[in-house]
């Protein structure tokens, strides 16, 4: 279980609150209005920023001061996922290995990974000979490989065509299915949080609520999230 | 959307890497200074000699910005409007002379202007009497080779800066090349002229090796040089240490004036573009920039091709010294490279934590090098004989002066890249050396090669502390010229000084070339 205890993040005069928890092996979508703080909060629970008060907790374990990499967290971020000047191999092990050294197993573990997101035999390519959506492809083998029980998305697809997205989104949602982890993503297109995440955590004015069932929230939106649907 | 969220204690690399070089540079610089100023105080004060040294220094460097950047501006107004076949090789070529060995460029300007130069054999064919290169207007002239590509690069970049839709929205006013002057052009130079003015006055402040050449005498004589002539001549380390003390004071307050004005950053970055210039598209203005830009090649040329013309020819009569000590300086200046580039590294991953970093590593540019040169002579003189440190001393020396430009190439690169790939590093706990080796390296190849090729061409060509450090058997190549030029060996010279600037040319471009090679980017 995921949980956020009496969190405040503070950046010059923004502000914002948490307080909640969220089971493990669950879908959530992050949604509120641009500027809420969808990204500050991911941020914060994966290591990048801190917390000016509260925890951050995981199966009951504290993990508020932990460097990103300690974290039982992978990340993939708005954009920058990949490193251009290494191979999509190479990219991938960085998630067993930080130093580029990798054994024959490690190697094997890679091209599974490869395989499962669909590169089978794209080991050898650096990221400028890829597509955008076989990149994103490579960043979740990497996701794969480093066997992390939480997953945090901020965004990553943004870039993508809608049908491309979709397909990455679902790609996704079936590693998170095989794997047992948890999935927490921020989006700002409700068709994405209806379509993988059960669940939805509302960040607006100030405050992440804790996760709600996402159909019932964007039939039924308070005053907050309406006036950023636009319905 | 919340600002950029700041790291949670970062560490891209040990910082102690960066202490420990921020510590060898503070007291590489600092405690020669104080070796000085402690000889200094038991000496006597400035006599007229010295103050008319500093007068000396001062005017000329005063003439030498002014020429340099008048001049400089209808070249970078042609270049700025103009798109023609070897462009870009003119504008690299405005990047030479600052890798340009100073002694090679004074042969290539003797060879031009000198007593039987091209200059003057054309004014006794049309029976004028010969122009004189020594003394004040030599120092300015080869000044004025040296610091024109830099000004007009300088300004280049301002006049790229402005927005090619202004230049539009005016030819749709109708504005004629008058008004686009006074709107458009007057306005940047306004803003770009004091900085370059400034930095180019700073820089020709510390001039020795075209003092010693071209100057000399009571009357063309500069800070740094009479620093040398008490040194080497007199023997007098008192008056070394005072007109030390002189010489700081006045760059220190030239490159403070010239540091918040701008800048450092004539090379480089994005000047393929050239804006569609509709009020200068009439002939009178074409063959007006033409010219201009034909006789600023000329200027840069005319020297350079002399000294490779003589040189040819002189190298028969090159002694074995000259390769004896070719070798020497190969060697000093691939050593001081690797300290400036390791240096800067250091440095620029401790300038992400503190920005005031960058402007430590000024420090090299601020002291000059003969200062630096007599304070070490001063401390290792009582323990041991100096001139056996020559070869540790010179690298130590020409390694710090490159560093500000290793440094100012290095630290906005490494900065974005710890901004676009830093957080995804830190979540794979990419550290220390595997994010040495995984990241940084492969993403600052051509930064680290460019600044390499930097530090060797100027340790290459560098003719400056060895000059009081070095005993006749152990000399550089430079300073090998200069002995032959003393000797009236002008031949020998010539064909020395085109080895000079070969290796000087070939090690930059080596270096750099390597940094370009399967760079990603």
């Amino acid at each position: 279980m995921l949980t956020l205890e009496s969190l405040v993040i503070r950046q010059d005069t923004f502000v914002l609150r948490a307080d909640l928890s969220l089971q493990a092996g669950t879908v959530a979508a992050v949604i509120g209005p641009s500027g809420a703080g969808k990204s500050t909060l991911l941020n914060v629970i994966a290591g990048f920023f801190a917390p000016v008060q509260g925890r951050v907790l995981w199966q009951g374990q504290d993990i508020t001061t932990l460097p990103p990499a300690k974290r039982p967290i992978s990340m993939l971020f708005q954009d920058n996922n990949l490193f251009p000047h290494l191979t999509a191999a190479q990219n991938v092990g960085l998630g067993i290995r930080p130093d580029l050294r990798r054994s024959q197993g490690d190697e094997q573990r890679v091209s599974d990974a490869l395989r499962r997101v669909g590169l089978d035999g794209y080991g050898a390519r650096k990221p400028g000979a890829l597509s955008g959506g076989q990149q994103g492809r490579v960043a979740l083998a990497r996701v794969l490989v480093q066997r992390r029980p939480l997953i945090l998305l901020d965004e990553p697809f943004a870039a993508l065509g809608p049908a491309l997205k979709a397909e990455m989104l679902d790609l996704v949602a079936d590693l998170a299915r095989e794997t047992g982890a948890t999935l927490l993503m921020v989006s700002h297109d409700p068709f994405d949080a209806r379509r993988i995440a059960p669940l939805t955590i509302l960040v607006a004015e100030g405050t992440a609520l804790p996760p709600q069932p996402t159909d019932a929230l964007l039939d039924n939106p308070p005053p907050s999230l309406a006036a950023y649907l636009g319905d | 959307m919340a600002a950029r969220p700041v790291p949670l204690g970062r560490h891209p690399a040990g910082p102690w890497a960066g202490w420990a070089a921020a510590t060898l540079l503070v007291a590489f610089v600092v405690l020669p200074l104080l070796a000085v100023f402690w000889r200094a105080s038991g000496a006597s004060l400035p006599g007229p000699a010295d103050w008319s040294a500093v007068r000396f220094t001062v005017f000329q460097a005063v003439l030498s910005a002014i020429f340099s950047v008048i001049l400089a501006i209808p070249v970078a107004r042609a270049l700025a409007r103009r798109q023609f076949p070897g462009r870009s090789v003119l504008i690299t070529l405005m990047g030479a002379p600052f890798i340009l060995p100073v002694i090679v460029a004074v042969l290539g300007l003797l060879a031009v202007f000198g007593r039987s130069g091209i200059v003057n054999q054309a004014l006794a064919w049309i029976g004028l009497p010969p122009v004189q290169i020594y003394g004040l207007h030599g120092v300015v002239l080869a000044h004025v080779f040296f610091n024109l590509p830099l000004a007009t690069r300088i300004l280049l970049q301002g006049w790229q800066g402005i927005p090619a839709e202004r230049f539009r929205l005016a030819a749709s006013l109708g504005c004629q090349p008058r008004d686009v002057f006074r709107l458009l052009e007057w306005p940047m130079l306004r803003a770009t002229l004091p900085g370059a003015l400034l930095l180019i006055f700073a820089i020709c402040l510390s001039s020795f090796a075209v003092a010693l050449t071209l100057g000399g005498g009571p009357r063309a004589t500069t800070v740094e040089l009479a620093i040398y002539q008490a040194f080497r001549l007199d023997f007098d380390l008192g008056r070394a240490a005072v007109l030390s003390v002189l010489q700081m004071a006045i760059v220190m307050l030239a490159a403070g004036l010239a540091l918040r004005l701008s800048l450092l950053d004539g090379f480089g970055r994005g000047m393929d573009r050239v804006p569609r210039r509709w009020e200068a598209e009439q002939w009178p203005l074409q063959m007006l920039d033409c010219l201009v830009l034909l006789i600023a090649a000329l200027f840069l040329l005319l020297p350079l091709g002399a000294v490779v013309w003589r040189g040819l020819s002189g190298l028969d009569a090159v002694p074995i010294q000259v390769w004896r000590a070719a070798w020497v300086s190969v060697v000093m200046a691939l050593s001081s490279t690797v300290l400036t580039v390791a240096m800067a590294l250091a440095l620029a991953h401790l300038a992400l934590q503190r920005r005031g970093v960058e402007a430590l590593g000024l420090l090299g540019i601020a002291a000059s090098p003969l200062v630096i040169g007599t304070g070490l002579f001063l401390l290792i003189n009582p323990v041991s004989d100096p001139a056996r440190w020559a070869f540790a001393v010179t690298v130590l020396v020409n390694a710090m002066a490159a560093l500000p430009f290793a440094l100012r190439v290095m630290a906005p690169v490494l900065r974005d890249i710890e901004r676009d790939f830093g957080p995804l590093a830190d979540s794979l706990g990419m550290t220390g050396l595997a994010r040495l080796r995984g990241l940084t390296l492969p993403r600052m190849r051509r930064p680290l090669g460019f600044s390499a090729g930097l530090a060797a061409a100027l340790s290459m060509g560098d003719l400056g502390v060895i000059a009081l450090f070095a005993d006749p058997d152990r000399a550089t190549l430079p300073l090998q010229i200069l002995r032959l030029m003393g000797a009236y060996k002008m031949d020998a010279a010539a064909g020395a000084g085109l080895i000079l600037l070969v290796f000087s040319l070939l090690l930059f471009w080596l270096f750099d070339r390597g940094g370009r090679q399967d760079a990603d980017t």
